[in-house]
């Protein structure tokens, strides 16, 4: 029987583009990326998809292009999920300890978290992530392993991520729909957090921001758990429908332009710089002013920084991001969008680079993939975290049906 | 000028009346409350201080029967019992609800009188329902053109717009009372504006310059929000307001004033912002603002925005109607001469390309998707469009 439980496979539905990325998981349980596919994505707006046939092509482009650079036949993945519905938020759940010596147990654990996770959600929203960030016992801040202490009263805070089960739902079947089986759903943002920061800048405190073609995620980091997660639906996207309507010219342009002359700062040699549009003749149809293109470039990353630095500064996170901002996704590859990024956070900033992972630099040093590789990443955490050893395949294959089966 | 103006507020009509009966509290002792109508049962009931009872032989009365021309030839009889209850009042407020017989028949002749005792004038009008009917209607709108051409300033509340801010179940009785406490809040709000001691004072001057001979329709919004992020929510508030279409009013007026009220922990951090916000959405609007302090509203902001619109239509209808002479019939020729000179000086410094209200943006690829909100703006529109930073 063959074997591929050592292969873990990260998918992203992109808006701009479909991605998958094939990990080996090594012996001593490192992680190596071997493959890569990506294909243009047609079906997807804002993050959510809108044409599922599109999507399914694009999607089989991309699987077959992984799987032959990685020879490997892919079978199920780790998706990544995002989209304006996703939401994040701290949640606090309480339990007494009622056993007469006061100890805490696993199954208080069990009990605590259980509560924490019972919150007040929209009925057509489920929870995708539930983090435990730390314990309380009695009061007491910063317990990381309650059991076996003394106490009566065990609280713990989790980072609850959520989102709108239906669109979420939609990725899902959609995957199932082309034969490959749906191990999780990861949200994108924490995915690019897990591939960009080591384990010492999490310590530290540190904001993902992963600009993607049509949402922006971010994420922070502090004292090695999660703090605050969400998502814009602003992302590249809306950078090329502002140029084009703001330059007046085709959509198809407005993207060559932004890649071409786009900046993330209005610079000095764009300052009176005029280009021309030619038709497919050569034949010059008009001019436009290089100085607006990049202003509304500008103004519009400028936006979606302040609102991330608003949404922080609402948490009063701002203060624990001591290893600064990190950014990926397409829209890190901007000139100048490092130094927009420090003007408007006032920290450092660094440009991402999947540094948690090794493998093909190729795949690592590109931005886009972060949340892509981050999903491996994910994937090979959770892969440790089962049993190690599996003598019989067939009862991993059975616990797996399991849990597949169980609800969430 | 005296610190203080006088400030004399009539209730016209059966809704007028009653409207007034909500005003009989402390805060409006400073004011005198007047009452005028035709029938006497609805004057009777009132707890207004004076009273005027419009009579004559026409009318036997049982009141105007939903007639303004009887509403108003009654009124123009009386005339000098108008005025005379005017002297001496440098604000004049008419409550009113059009689209009946006395309050869209005696409101305007009342504007005038009022125009002609040396009061500035600032109406406070309903329009009926469009569920009404046809006749009500038209009745209100004629009257609230007349009002326009006779008044200052006409605040006018559209009853229609009340059902954005009622939810299915609410009663008929609690429907009238929604929209009596939103006149009610207008006139507040100003009466806040000039009477209370504000951290930032504003004129009677000032307010004179910005109602005066404007004869522009106002859209009005009473905001409150109360705890820490007051300034944020008020904000917000005001922005989603049916009665501003969404900011839309505040981006076509040219005049706005504001009226800012809290408790003594009110900070100059949250006017600031409040208003920064404000002017960010008026554009080039002429500004008034005013924050006033009253220790029932610690912890907690109340903000009331009256923008007065002037388009270029409803000058023009002024202008006609008046030149016409349909509605004017009590002006004296002097008087006319001194608005139309007045008229023609405004008309040639404001001699500017009018721009069409574009309020549609095209969202490009965003068109047929589910917009992005982000505190009430919408993140698919270009962000220097809303920014509005110019680019040339």
């Amino acid at each position: 029987m063959f074997d591929d439980s050592n292969i873990i496979v990260g998918l992203e539905l992109g808006t701009s583009k479909i991605c998958v990325v094939v990990g080996e998981q090594n012996a001593d349980s490192g992680v190596n990326i071997i493959g890569l596919g990506q294909a243009r994505s047609r079906g997807v707006r804002k993050g959510a998809i809108i044409n599922t046939e599109q999507v399914e092509e694009d999607l089989r482009a991309a699987v077959a292009e992984a799987e032959t650079m990685a020879d490997v036949e892919i079978r199920s993945v780790y998706l990544g999920v995002s989209g304006g519905h996703v939401r994040g938020f701290n949640n606090r759940g309480v339990h007494p300890v009622v056993s007469a010596d006061r100890e805490i147990s696993a199954d208080d654990v069990a009990d605590v978290v259980k509560n924490a996770k019972a919150i007040n959600l929209p009925a057509e929203n489920m929870v995708i992530h539930a983090v435990r960030q730390h314990f309380l016992v009695d009061g007491h801040d910063g317990v990381t392993q309650p059991v076996g202490m003394l106490g009566s009263r065990l609280e713990v805070d989790m980072h609850v991520i959520h989102g709108n089960a239906n669109q979420m739902q939609n990725a899902i079947r959609l995957v199932k729909g082309t034969q490959l089986e749906v191990n999780e759903i990861v949200f994108n943002g924490m995915a690019a957090s897990l591939a960009l920061l080591t384990g010492e800048q999490k310590e530290l405190g540190a904001l993902v921001i992963d600009i993607g073609g049509g949402t922006t995620e971010y994420v922070v980091h502090s004292d090695g758990v999660i703090r605050h997660a969400g998502v814009l639906a602003v992302g590249g996207d809306h950078v090329s429908n502002d140029l084009a309507y703001g330059l007046k010219v085709p959509l198809s342009r407005a993207e060559k332009l932004k890649l071409e002359y786009g900046s993330a700062l209005v610079t000095e040699a764009a300052k009176g710089q005029t280009i021309s549009i030619t038709n497919d003749l050569g034949l010059e149809l008009r001019r436009v002013n290089v100085e607006h293109l990049q202003r509304i470039m500008s103004l519009r990353l400028e936006e979606i920084f302040h609102l991330i630095a608003q949404e922080l500064d609402r948490a009063q996170l701002t203060d624990y991001l001591r290893a600064g901002v990190f950014l990926c996704g397409g829209g890190s590859r901007v000139p100048g969008i490092v130094q927009l990024a420090e003007n408007s956070f006032q920290m450092n900033v660094t440009p991402g680079h999947a540094s948690a992972i090794s493998g093909l630099t190729t795949a690592l040093d590109q931005p886009e993939f972060a949340a892509a590789i981050g999903l491996v990443k994910y994937g090979s955490l959770r892969n440790r975290k089962r049993p190690a050893s599996r003598s019989l395949a067939t009862i991993g294959g059975l616990t797996d049906a399991f849990r597949r089966i169980l609800p969430r | 000028m005296p610190a203080t103006p006088a400030v004399k507020i009539f209730g016209v009509g059966n809704a007028g009346v009653s409207l007034l009966t909500a005003l009989t509290v402390p805060e409006f002792a400073a004011a005198h409350l007047i009452a005028v109508n035709t029938e006497a049962a609805s004057l009777a009931a009132s707890a207004a201080p004076m009273k005027i009872q419009l009579e004559n032989k026409l009318l036997r009365g049982l009141g105007t029967g939903g007639d303004p021309d009887r509403g108003r030839a009654v009124a123009e009889e009386q005339f000098s019992t108008l005025k005379s209850a005017c002297d001496g009042a440098n604000i004049v407020f008419i409550l009113a609800g059009l689209g009946g017989g006395a309050g869209s028949g005696i409101s305007p002749v009342l504007a005038r009188a009022a125009r002609e005792a040396g009061a500035v004038v600032l109406a406070f009008v309903t329009i009926p329902f469009e569920c009404e009917g046809n006749r009500r209607e038209a009745q209100a709108q004629q009257s609230l053109e007349q009002l326009k051409a006779a008044a200052d300033g006409v605040i006018c509340l559209p009853s229609q717009k009340v059902f954005k801010l009622i939810d299915e179940n609410t009663s008929v009785c609690d429907t009238f009372r929604v929209i009596g406490g939103l006149l009610v809040e207008g006139v507040r709000g100003v009466w806040q504006l000039l009477a209370r001691p504000g951290l930032i004072q504003v004129h009677f001057a000032d307010v004179c310059a910005l109602v005066r001979d404007r004869h522009a329709e106002n859209g009005f919004a009473f905001v409150e929000a109360g705890g820490p992020g007051r300034a944020r929510e008020v904000v917000e508030k005001l922005l989603a307001h049916p009665l501003l279409d969404a900011g839309r009013v505040l981006a076509e007026s040219d005049a706005v004033l504001v009226s800012l009220t809290g408790g003594k922990d009110l900070t100059m951090a949250e006017v600031n912002r409040v208003m920064e916000q404000i002017k960010r959405q008026c554009g080039h609007a002429q500004i008034i603002m005013g924050a006033a302090i009253d220790a029932a509203f610690t912890n907690r902001l109340c903000v009331t925005v009256i923008a007065a619109k002037q388009n270029v239509a409803s000058k023009l209808a002024v202008t006609r109607t008046e030149t016409q002479g349909g509605i004017s019939t009590g002006l004296s020729q002097r008087d006319t001469t001194v608005t139309r000179g007045t008229r023609t000086r405004r008309a040639k410094e404001k001699l500017f390309q009018p721009q069409l209200p574009l309020a549609i943006v095209s969202k490009g690829r965003f068109d047929k998707s589910e917009p992005t909100l982000h505190n009430g703006e919408d993140l698919d529109i270009p962000t220097f469009l809303r920014r509005g930073v110019p680019l040339n």
